[in-house]
């Protein structure tokens, strides 16, 4: 008989590094880390050679010195006596409300076409797929800019609007009218107006904000309450309680009665000399580029809407009409949560994109982060190192906030495998 | 019993009459038009809404359409003469801008007679790739060398090719429908060569220096070959550093001498020349040649055990992936420069390349990922049990089938990366959406034309891109190994 049993520990040997399988990842992953640093090192060090060749440091103090340049459309006040990093703010925050814009209308788009190639009218099928092959299959930079130049090019100047028969009327009654500079949209008038809450800064967020928001989360969770207490009385009894006015009640009931409390209105532009005032004149860039973001990003949800909804199984819907369930329950209990674990992932990955693409307000003058940052404040101070570092650091950190967020959503639709 | 209930029926019918004709509202047309349009109100508001949409399109875009004008020296002689044929007020496309100036939204700046150059260059890739793309049907593959080949040396013939350059290119392209007739597999050869062919004739210059490149990778695979035979282990680090060492250190020198000995030179064209589709179509393809190989190494690294490897991994891909092409862009023409050793100042177009790659490449490497995912287990397993070890496992047994599951998803990010060479305009290259639009718009004559530029380099993406991704498709079926 010989012995079996291996020896229990061998010699360590020098050659074992390679050929021995336990150690030789480490040897790999050593040598890959010094690699890794001498990478680093080499390119810091040439960086601070660099940067000592040209008689320049690291330094972010340039911040908070005074941008010198307008911006025209600021969330926030904003002069141009203020520092390169409130300008760097409003550029974020302008990229956040284009990119908030974007995803929404894309979804809703999105989803509307998604469903609409799916339906079986042959027709609007057909105008449904010529649209998503021709937004997937040309560069959003063209689209930007076809839009912005209908705009430029086409629409009048406000001047057109005057007189008793002007040459152009407003639209959506009376409420919008389109001009080759900006979009002038209603504003928001209140006739009892709570006066507003400083946060500092000059930034104030008015008290009428405060209450629809604190109206519409209270009223979120009540409709959360009554649609558990539904559940329990349908555990109990076997019946489910009629909700869908209760729910709708506590959502909508409160914000109505904020608005009458308030005085809530439309203020409709005018045109006042030159231009239209009493509403919101919205830049043409932001128009232009929210329009193209939406529809280039539509058509790519459409087709991951479109995926999803062919991917639940067909029997899945037969089964539940079995059980006896109807159609808009059927959808929203066994069709839509599985639809939704296939259409969230990819869903989340043009959200990103929308972001991302919104840099290409470059192309229309939109003030984003790429247009203050990255933009006026590189040219006028120089720090080309150090504003594009932040730059990216701060679409890197959106982008991570985003997914995040859109990874708990996801986690929550996801099918739970047992 | 039969005969009984026989008797009991009164009247049996013995022959068949011919089928009736169905009701004239459920054959032909009319049916599919109530079945497909009109089955119900919502489908039918709906065709209505899509016939209005269709009517507003036409009924605004025909007339300009129909009134486009082709020759013309500027926009107002354009809008002269459609005044004059169809009436004062008439709206009409002037297209006569795409004639006079298609060569720069296709070549850029390039020097005007060396046109055949970069078409060549085009030409010799669709055969380089023939073998590659369609390496299992003989008739598709026949036809495209042919086809393309004969386009490429009548229309390289048309751009004034000088008669030495065309024998050559004809005996190139001859000898390759040659072999790819007899062995299609050695045709690989030449794909392989290509790239160094492909800068040679686009940049111009001397032969020697992409050749002494090309003398790197040989000298690689032969110390890769000697080392094997002691060291299996090191033979992969070994080829790297001899390629490196000489790549770095000698081949540059190599190329200067012998260009001094053998003079195989030809005119040579600056970056800032390049410009419109060639600009887009170069950037585009070594941009997708790189980034497949490395998207699949960094795929590979991010599922690997090694807890450093994969972090590296993760930390370059999340890193790309979280920021705007834009701003690698204005690293690649802002900051590479601190990067590098002072001094170094190397070409626009290649650091937009290089940018464009590592770009592309974190996409194609979480697509790569999703299909190692879907893979079964059983697959690692099976390549585990018959011994194979990791590199020959996942050359053998996993890539073939991951990639192949993939192909959706790397296209669409070819696809996505062709799309986004337009942004190279904004680090001051000429593309053809932007960079060579706005500058055919600062020639007075061509002052305000807007739609005609953006329709012509729309339709010109458009094919490209929507062909790319049929041809996807076709390769989808054509791998199909199941569910048939």
């Amino acid at each position: 008989m010989t012995d079996v049993s291996a020896p229990a520990n061998p010699p360590f040997r020098l050659n074992m590094l390679i050929y021995d399988r336990r150690y030789r990842s480490m040897t790999f992953q050593v040598i890959v880390f010094i690699l890794v640093m001498a990478l680093g090192w080499w390119l810091i060090n040439n960086t601070i050679q660099n940067l000592r060749a040209l008689g320049k440091d690291f330094d972010f103090g340039f911040l908070f010195q005074r941008a010198g340049y307008d911006i025209p459309q600021t969330p926030i006040p904003y002069t141009s006596d203020d520092t390169h990093l409130r300008a760097a703010i409003v550029g974020l925050l302008n990229t956040i409300i284009v990119s908030v814009l974007g995803c929404v209308a894309a979804t809703i788009l999105g989803v509307g076409v998604g469903v609409a190639r799916l339906s079986n009218n042959w027709l609007f099928a057909r105008l449904m797929t010529i649209y998503v092959e021709m937004f997937r299959n040309i560069p959003l930079l063209l689209w930007i800019l076809i839009i912005y130049a209908l705009f430029t090019e086409i629409m009048p100047a406000p001047n057109a609007y005057r007189g008793e028969n002007p040459a152009w009327s407003k639209i959506l009654f009376d409420n919008v009218a389109l001009t080759n500079r900006y979009t002038a949209i209603p504003g928001l008038g209140m006739t009892n107006d709570p006066g507003s809450l400083d946060l500092g800064a000059r930034v104030t967020i008015s008290w009428a904000t405060i209450a629809f928001a604190a109206a519409l989360i209270a009223g979120w969770f009540l409709r959360r309450a009554i649609l558990a207490w539904a559940q329990v009385t349908q555990d109990r009894t076997g019946r489910r309680p009629t909700t869908w006015w209760i729910n709708l009640g506590v959502m909508v009931v409160p914000s109505l009665l904020l608005i009458w409390f308030f005085g809530l209105h439309l203020l409709p532009p005018e045109l006042k000399g030159f231009n239209f005032t009493g509403g919101l004149n919205v830049q043409n860039a932001l128009v232009a580029l929210w329009l193209a973001l939406t529809l280039y990003t539509g058509a790519f949800i459409a087709e991951i809407v479109r995926a999803g909804i062919l991917a639940v199984n067909k029997g899945q819907s037969e089964a539940a009409f079995a059980l006896g369930l109807r159609p808009n329950r059927t959808m929203n209990l066994v069709i839509l949560p599985q639809a939704l674990r296939v259409i969230i992932p990819p869903l989340i990955s043009q959200y990103l994109n929308l972001m991302k693409n919104s840099s290409l307000a470059i192309a229309v003058g939109y003030m984003d982060l790429r247009g203050t940052l990255g933009g006026t404040t590189l040219n006028q101070t120089g720090r080309e190192l150090e504003s594009i570092l932040l730059m990216m650091l701060i679409y890197l950190l959106l982008s991570l906030i985003i997914s995040a967020g859109m990874n708990v959503f996801n986690s929550r639709v996801k099918l739970k495998e047992r | 019993m039969s005969e009984m209930h026989a008797e009991t029926v009164p009247f049996v019918r013995e022959t068949m009459l011919p089928p009736a004709p169905p009701p004239i509202r459920e054959a032909g047309a009319v049916r599919w038009l109530r079945q497909n349009l009109f089955s119900g109100p919502v489908n039918t508001i709906l065709t209505l809404l899509g016939i209005a949409i269709i009517w507003f399109i036409v009924s605004h875009f025909w007339p300009w359409f129909a009134h486009s004008v082709w020759r013309a020296d500027s926009l107002a002689q354009c809008r002269e003469i459609i005044a004059r044929t169809w009436g004062e007020g008439a709206s009409g496309a002037c297209f006569a801008v795409i004639r006079e100036r298609w060569h720069q939204y296709m070549f850029g700046f390039y020097p005007p007679e060396l046109y055949w150059r970069p078409l060549l260059a085009f030409g010799l890739l669709m055969v380089a790739l023939a073998p590659i793309l369609f390496s299992e049907s003989r008739i598709i593959r026949r036809i495209v060398l042919i086809v393309s080949a004969t386009a490429t040396l009548i229309l390289a013939l048309a751009l004034g090719i000088p008669t030495p350059a065309l024998i050559l290119a004809a005996t190139a392209m001859i000898g390759a429908i040659a072999v790819a007739e007899r062995q299609p597999t050695r045709l690989l050869i030449f794909s392989a060569l290509y790239p160094f062919l492909g800068v040679w004739l686009l940049w111009g210059g001397s032969l020697w220096g992409p050749l002494m490149v090309l003398a790197s990778f040989g000298l690689g695979a032969l110390a890769w070959v000697v080392v094997a035979r002691l060291l299996p282990l090191l033979a992969a680090a070994a080829a790297i550093i001899v390629a490196l060492v000489w790549w770095i250190g000698f081949a540059g020198r190599a190329a200067e001498d012998l260009q001094n000995l053998l003079p195989l030179a030809i005119t040579p064209v600056a970056s800032d020349q390049f410009g419109g589709f060639l600009l887009a179509i170069t950037i585009g393809i070594a941009g997708i040649a790189l980034s497949l190989p490395m998207g699949i190494m960094l795929a590979l690294a991010r599922r690997s055990d090694m807890f450093l490897v994969k972090s590296l991994s993760v930390m370059f891909i999340e890193f790309i992936r979280g920021v705007p092409l834009i701003s690698l862009l204005f690293v690649a023409s802002l900051l590479l420069n601190y990067f590098l050793p002072p001094g170094t100042n190397f070409d626009i177009i290649l650091r937009v390349i290089i940018m464009v790659t590592l770009f592309a490449a974190a996409y194609m490497a979480e697509v790569i990922r999703g299909g190692l995912a879907a893979l079964p287990k059983g697959q690692y397993e099976a390549a585990d049990a018959l011994g194979l070890d990791y590199w020959k496992a996942q050359r053998l047994i996993i890539l073939p089938q991951a990639l192949k599951i993939s192909i959706p998803g790397i296209v669409s990010t070819f696809i996505g990366m062709f799309k986004d060479t337009t942004l190279v305009t904004f680090v001051g290259l000429f593309d053809p959406l932007k960079g060579i639009s706005d500058f055919v718009r600062a020639n007075f004559a061509w002052k305000g034309i807007y739609w005609e530029p953006f329709i012509f380099v729309g339709a010109i993406f458009f094919i490209i891109c929507f062909s790319m991704s049929r041809y996807s498709m076709f390769l989808e079926r054509r791998l199909a190994r199941d569910h048939r």
